[in-house]
């Protein structure tokens, strides 16, 4: 089994795990949006906060995510990973001049993660902390008792630096993506000409109303 | 006209360079970037200094010998070869800095003097086709689609310089190394060995410590020959079907 091993070593191999968790967190992304705009529903977080208690409760979904938390970990240690090597194979001495050629998010990769990192430290503790861990008030729903998480997260989203945080966030997802969801399929190969301009309408359609929506949501609740 | 050059000065791999400031007064619009240095490199010479060292051979655009990183950009500011960049490009009392290729793999020898044997070596390890082809056979004796052919063809205009490396920010060398692969690759003479080519070779790039590829295609903007990104997706192809289903993993050349 040592050409796995050689396989995943090497300059290739550690692209295709950036490549391949980055794919599954895009899919993530639009799941995770979709239970988000239940939040704008006006019903007093009754759909949220049933699927808050789904999403917690399902052994499915439980599974599902537990590979989630495992990918985003990845994804995070390879791209240390990546960038060490690849600033080590740039050198000590830099130029004197420097004209990048190339899209600006795809050579801030590593900033745009860095940001979406330190919000989703932020937001981890918040939301997905005090579902898991902490005391949120119950709620009842016909004969069910579930945790009111649309309440905190309501109280979060009146908090203007909160909103500010969260707006800014979802602008670095959008440059992280802009650049990562074709730069992922052209990491496994996947380059064909009849195919390029879908993966690139798709891609950047899908970098700028996911993020948007996403951003959306704490702005309406904000001024509602 | 009259050209400030700052240009990089290293005696040998070991010491510390440093950026050195010449004037070159009578430049002519019609030379070539390198027949500049030339003149400066006579004046030089007449004053008793040592004169600049830099690569070239060919001087036509098709060797790839030559180098230099001039004003940010690898052969300048065309895309096309250093020794085929005019003075014309440039205006009249213009400060051009130029300096060596960086990257860890490309160790500055002197001054402008990159050692890119590195490319040999992965060169070495798996471009190249090994079982006899036979002689040169009748034209269209060969199944072969014309762009197919073309797409070789293409691939094959690689010329080695190593300007992909200069631009990328991650001095990756995948772009000559996909170049190599996907030329071989696409035609029939180069089946028999496809596979383990894709293996050995890339095994080579990252020994000699080249960067990973981060799809910015600085280099594709950069290639004096106009290599397209395309063919690093099919050497990733390549590779991770080599990979995964090759017969020979040790390139000890078998015997297991």
């Amino acid at each position: 089994m040592k050409w796995l091993i050689d396989l995943f070593s090497s300059s290739l191999g550690r692209k295709v795990v950036m490549a391949l968790t980055g794919l599954f967190i895009i899919l993530f992304l639009a799941v995770h949006l979709i239970g988000n705009l239940q939040l704008l529903k006006d019903d007093g977080g009754e759909a949220f906060n049933v699927y808050a208690y789904f999403m917690t409760h399902n052994p499915l979904i439980k599974i599902v995510s537990y590979v989630n938390y495992a990918f985003f970990i990845f994804h995070i240690l390879w791209a240390i990973a990546l960038t060490r090597k690849n600033r080590e194979a740039r050198g000590p001495q830099g130029y004197a001049i420097k004209n990048s050629k190339g899209i600006w998010s795809s050579r801030n990769m590593g900033i745009l993660g860095t940001i979406i990192l330190a919000f989703l430290i932020i937001h981890m503790r918040q939301f997905w902390g005090e579902m898991h861990f902490g005391s949120v008030p119950l709620k009842t729903y016909g004969d069910h008792e579930v945790k009111d998480l649309y309440l905190i997260v309501g109280a979060a989203f009146k908090e203007w630096w909160y909103v500010a945080l969260y707006s800014l966030a979802m602008i670095a997802i959008a440059f992280h993506l802009w650049h990562g969801f074709e730069s992922a399929f052209q990491t496994l190969g996947l380059n064909h000409m009849k195919y390029n301009p879908v993966i690139s309408f798709v891609g950047k359609t899908f970098s700028i109303v996911v993020p948007a929506l996403f951003a959306l949501i704490p702005i309406v609740m904000f001024f509602v | 006209m009259k050209i400030t050059l700052k240009v990089w000065r290293q005696k040998n791999k070991d010491t510390k360079g440093a950026f050195k400031t010449y004037q070159v007064d009578h430049a002519s619009p019609d030379m070539s970037f390198l027949e500049m240095i030339d003149v400066l490199n006579t004046d030089l010479i007449k004053k008793g200094e040592e004169s600049i060292a830099f690569d070239h051979d060919c001087r036509e655009g098709i060797c790839g010998m030559c180098s230099l990183y001039i004003n940010g950009h690898p052969h300048g500011p065309l895309q096309t070869t250093t020794c085929q960049l005019h003075m014309r490009t440039f205006k009249d009392g213009e400060t051009i800095t130029v300096e060596p290729w960086r990257a860890n793999a490309f160790p500055v020898i002197k001054d402008l003097v990159v050692d890119r044997s590195a490319f040999d070596r992965i060169q070495q390890a798996g471009g190249y086709v090994n079982v006899n082809t036979g002689g040169v056979p009748d034209a269209n004796m060969i199944p072969i689609s014309k762009k197919i052919a073309d797409e070789a063809f293409d691939a094959a205009t690689c010329i080695g310089c190593g300007a992909c490396v200069a631009a990328c920010k991650n001095a990756s060398a995948m772009l000559f190394v996909s170049a190599k692969v996907s030329q071989f690759a696409l035609l029939p003479q180069g089946q028999v060995e496809r596979k383990e080519r894709a293996e050995k070779m890339i095994a080579q790039m990252d020994a000699e410590g080249f960067g990973s590829c981060t799809n910015t295609y600085a280099c594709e903007a950069e290639c004096p020959k106009g290599i397209k990104v395309a063919n690093i997706a099919r050497m990733n192809r390549e590779y991770f079907g080599a990979m995964l289903s090759s017969y020979e993993v040790s390139s000890g050349g078998g015997g297991e």
